[in-house]
């Protein structure tokens, strides 16, 4: 037993070295070196403020933009330390549901969203990444055919025509990679961002 | 499902097949001590490192002297992760100002991180500091994965050897595993993971200012460098809370199907190894055959239950499959595939939620890791799993004949076959065991988020993927609470050693054997029929034994679901 004591003391901190600070440093500085920009989150900057990352997802609930995902994220409730409440798109606490196919909580929340949804536009079947929340909570996604959904919407908001909403939609829609790997999407952000430009114009 | 959703099944099978001579051919090298395209660089740093602890690289070890070794070395590391958790407020690289980890959280994490398991309890982004992070876990993700390399390796050498004291060296195994195999492949994959959009930062939280004018906190951190060993080294253990749901843990499609590839790659690896070192590499095509039958049923069965949905959201008029808990950027398939993927080496990363998994898409990962996880398998757990359920079939074989079995020109005898039923055994008694005992006890019974045979199932994955070392969960779960936290902790600790021992003393009663030539009683171990009695084995073996649990569990939610019954909590 004692014999293995100093093999095991050495090997334990000199291997605790090199793969738990040589190793993470040494990429950390190499990465910052060669991808600065996506080492540091991606971050999306306008007008000189940092307004997210081109990879997490964000809340969107006014008409005027398009909307992502339902998100089951939470936050500390600031009334009580020990109990949280639902805080959409929380960057810093990321989550799914974890509601099972059986869940009559899940039932009726999609049954409350379903509803709002198609009173919105009346008549087109509901995408269902719109009435489902992501493994994440942060899913930056959503199909193109829930963008095209909101098209409605939004152009009644800000009083666009629906044929360049589409358009914009159009353009903003990324492939599979290599055309077979993921599934075909917007992202939201992206495409709030490149709409404020549009309507600035 | 579709065209292009067995295309990426395809695309994935591909990969890991054709990694398996290169890989094979390298790790053989590095295991054998002999020379490799990095030795001129890292054969120094090898040699200051066995002079400073003392050892001898030519001295082996006997099987006990090598699994006393392997306890010695995860005892200190379980002492310094639990005691870095613990101080880590008072430790630097703490940006967020993380307080110190409670005692049964950092005794679950520890033991956790020790066993190769990475069950979190903990949320990466609100609990652990940097230091935590990158001291206490990453080395952790790297040494437990080279230890089941190295066992794997010992278990190798105990068929390929006749009549032989020894097994290899424990330290000079761990040490090589870790320079030579796992440090080089991830520093590549780290620069990938980087260039695809993964953080590696030790800068705080970032505040942002979203489009609406709400203030959103973003967690980054150094996660590319540990996302590269967790799923290299089949840990699992994510940076963030959602792991690799998480778009800064899993960026991309193609982030994805990498994170799943380098998953499989070592474990695959293991079985060309293993025909490589006992001189027949027909042998570990063999063993990875009977993988392949195995997982690809897995994956139809997961892929075909998600695409088709649930019926509660299916009878609201959707048809596009369940999308609750899964990413838009990897869509149903890739999101199934990786369930199947992740519970079939004891990985544990997860990029969807399997808690919102159909009954049927939540069966699988649960049947997966009660076999064992010898489908591919933890890297090394895997192969030394599925060896001992070699040893199983072929009694199994050797009593409809009434012959002594034998295995590559070992004679396999009572004092094997015992070992490897006790190696078998350990797993349903943790995974049932406490299971039984979760669902009579109130603390137990706190535990699950979701109302009637759901909830049951959050259970039984737990235990389940504890004692396999696995670490997804069905999330739902409290399970950050003394008693989740300490009967996680025995699972796993038992579902690690009591199999690992076994297996190690099967090595070394093996070894000291003669090998005898192949007469014409003999079963061909490279054949259909032999993978064909294998897949047969395990089946009976995980069917008989786990079939009552996961009846009460997922098949009657399938079937409640199907009726059209919900159930609300409290109900």
């Amino acid at each position: 037993m004692l014999t293995h004591l100093r093999p095991a003391l050495v090997l334990l901190t000199a291997l605790t070295a090199i793969t738990g600070l040589a190793y993470p440093l040494a990429m950390t500085g190499l990465a910052g070196a060669i991808f600065p920009a996506r080492a540091a989150g991606s971050l999306i900057e306008r007008d000189g403020r940092i307004v997210g990352s081109a990879l997490i997802g964000q809340s969107f609930s006014q008409a005027h933009y398009f909307h992502g995902r339902p998100s089951a994220t939470t936050a500390a409730d600031p009334a009580d330390a020990g109990k949280t409440v639902p805080a959409p798109y929380n960057a810093a606490n990321s989550m799914g549901s974890n509601l099972g196919p059986t869940s009559a909580v899940l039932a009726e929340r999609v049954k409350g969203d379903l509803a709002a949804l198609s009173a919105e536009n009346p008549g087109v079947p509901v995408p269902v990444d719109l009435v489902t929340t992501s493994g994440s909570g942060l899913d930056p996604d959503i199909a193109p055919e829930a963008a095209l959904f909101q098209v409605p919407r939004v152009a009644r908001a800000r009083g666009m025509p629906e044929d360049r909403l589409r358009a914009l939609v159009t353009a903003q829609v990324e492939g599979r990679t290599f055309g077979v790997l993921g599934e075909r999407r917007v992202n939201v952000l992206a495409l709030n961002l490149a709409l404020d430009e549009l309507a600035r114009r | 499902m579709t065209l292009i959703g067995w295309f990426q099944i395809a695309l994935f099978c591909a990969v890991v097949l054709a990694l398996v001579k290169p890989l094979g051919a390298y790790m053989t090298r590095v295991f054998a001590g002999e020379r490799t395209i990095l030795s001129p660089v890292l054969v120094p740093i090898e040699r200051g490192l066995y002079r400073a602890a003392g050892i001898d690289a030519r001295h082996e070890q006997t099987w006990l002297g090598y699994g006393l070794a392997m306890l010695v070395f995860h005892a200190l590391g379980f002492v310094s992760l639990y005691a870095i958790l613990r101080l880590q407020d008072g430790l630097p690289l703490n940006p967020m100002g993380q307080a110190a980890v409670a005692p049964d959280l950092a005794l679950n994490t520890a033991v956790s991180f020790v066993t190769n398991t990475n069950w979190q309890n903990y949320g990466g982004e609100s609990t652990l500091s940097y230091l935590s992070q990158m001291l206490g876990l990453t080395p952790q993700n790297f040494l437990s994965a080279a230890t089941g390399l190295a066992l794997a390796v010992a278990l190798t050498r105990g068929f390929a050897r006749a009549s032989s004291r020894t097994v290899g060296s424990f330290w000079v195994d761990l040490t090589r595993c870790t320079l030579y195999v796992l440090l080089p492949l991830c520093i590549g994959l780290t620069l990938f993971y980087v260039w695809q959009g993964m953080p590696q930062t030790l800068g705080a939280s970032v505040d942002a200012t979203t489009l609406e004018g709400a203030r959103q906190t973003i967690a980054v951190g150094p996660v590319a460098s540990q996302v590269a060993i967790k799923m290299l080294g089949t840990n699992g253990g994510g940076f963030f809370n959602a792991n690799a749901a998480h778009p800064f843990e899993n960026p991309t499609a193609l982030a994805n199907l990498v994170q799943m590839v380098t998953i499989f790659a070592l474990g695959a690896a293991m079985t060309n190894v293993f025909g490589r070192m006992v001189g027949d590499e027909r042998q570990g095509w063999a063993i990875l055959a009977a993988m392949g039958v195995l997982f690809l049923a897995g994956v139809a069965v997961t892929y075909a239950s998600e695409a088709a949905g649930s019926p509660a959201l299916n009878g609201l008029g959707f048809s596009a499959g369940n999308m609750e808990g899964k990413e838009i950027r990897f869509g149903i398939v890739a999101s199934a595939l990786f369930a199947v993927v992740t519970t079939a080496a004891s990985c544990g990363a997860v990029n969807a939620m399997h808690d919102s998994f159909t009954a049927l898409g939540g069966l699988i990962p649960m049947l997966n890791m009660q076999l064992g996880e010898i489908i591919v398998g933890g890297v090394g757990a895997g192969l030394y799993g599925m060896l001992v359920f070699v040893l199983v079939a072929l009694f199994v074989a050797g009593l409809m004949v009434g012959r002594t079995p034998e295995y590559l020109g070992k004679k396999i005898e009572a004092k094997e076959v015992k070992m490897a039923m006790l190696a078998i055994l350990c797993l349903p008694l943790m995974m049932l065991g406490l299971t039984a005992l979760a669902t009579v006890l109130p603390a137990g019974l706190a535990g699950p988020a979701n109302a009637g045979p759901h909830g049951f199932s959050e259970i039984l994955y737990a235990f389940t993927s504890a004692a396999a070392n696995n670490g997804s969960a069905f999330a739902g779960l409290t399970g950050n609470t003394l008693f989740y936290n300490t009967t996680l902790a025995l699972g796993m600790a038992v579902g690690r050693f009591m199999v690992i021992v076994p297996a190690l003393a099967i090595a070394g009663s093996l070894a000291a054997k003669k090998t005898l030539p192949a007469s014409a009683g003999t079963l061909p171990t490279h054949g259909g029929l032999f993978v064909g009695l294998l897949v047969g084995v395990i089946l009976i073996v995980g069917g008989l034994t786990f079939f009552p649990a996961l009846a009460l569990g997922p098949v009657v939610e399938h079937l409640a679901g199907a009726a059209g019954q919900t159930f609300a909590a409290g109900g």
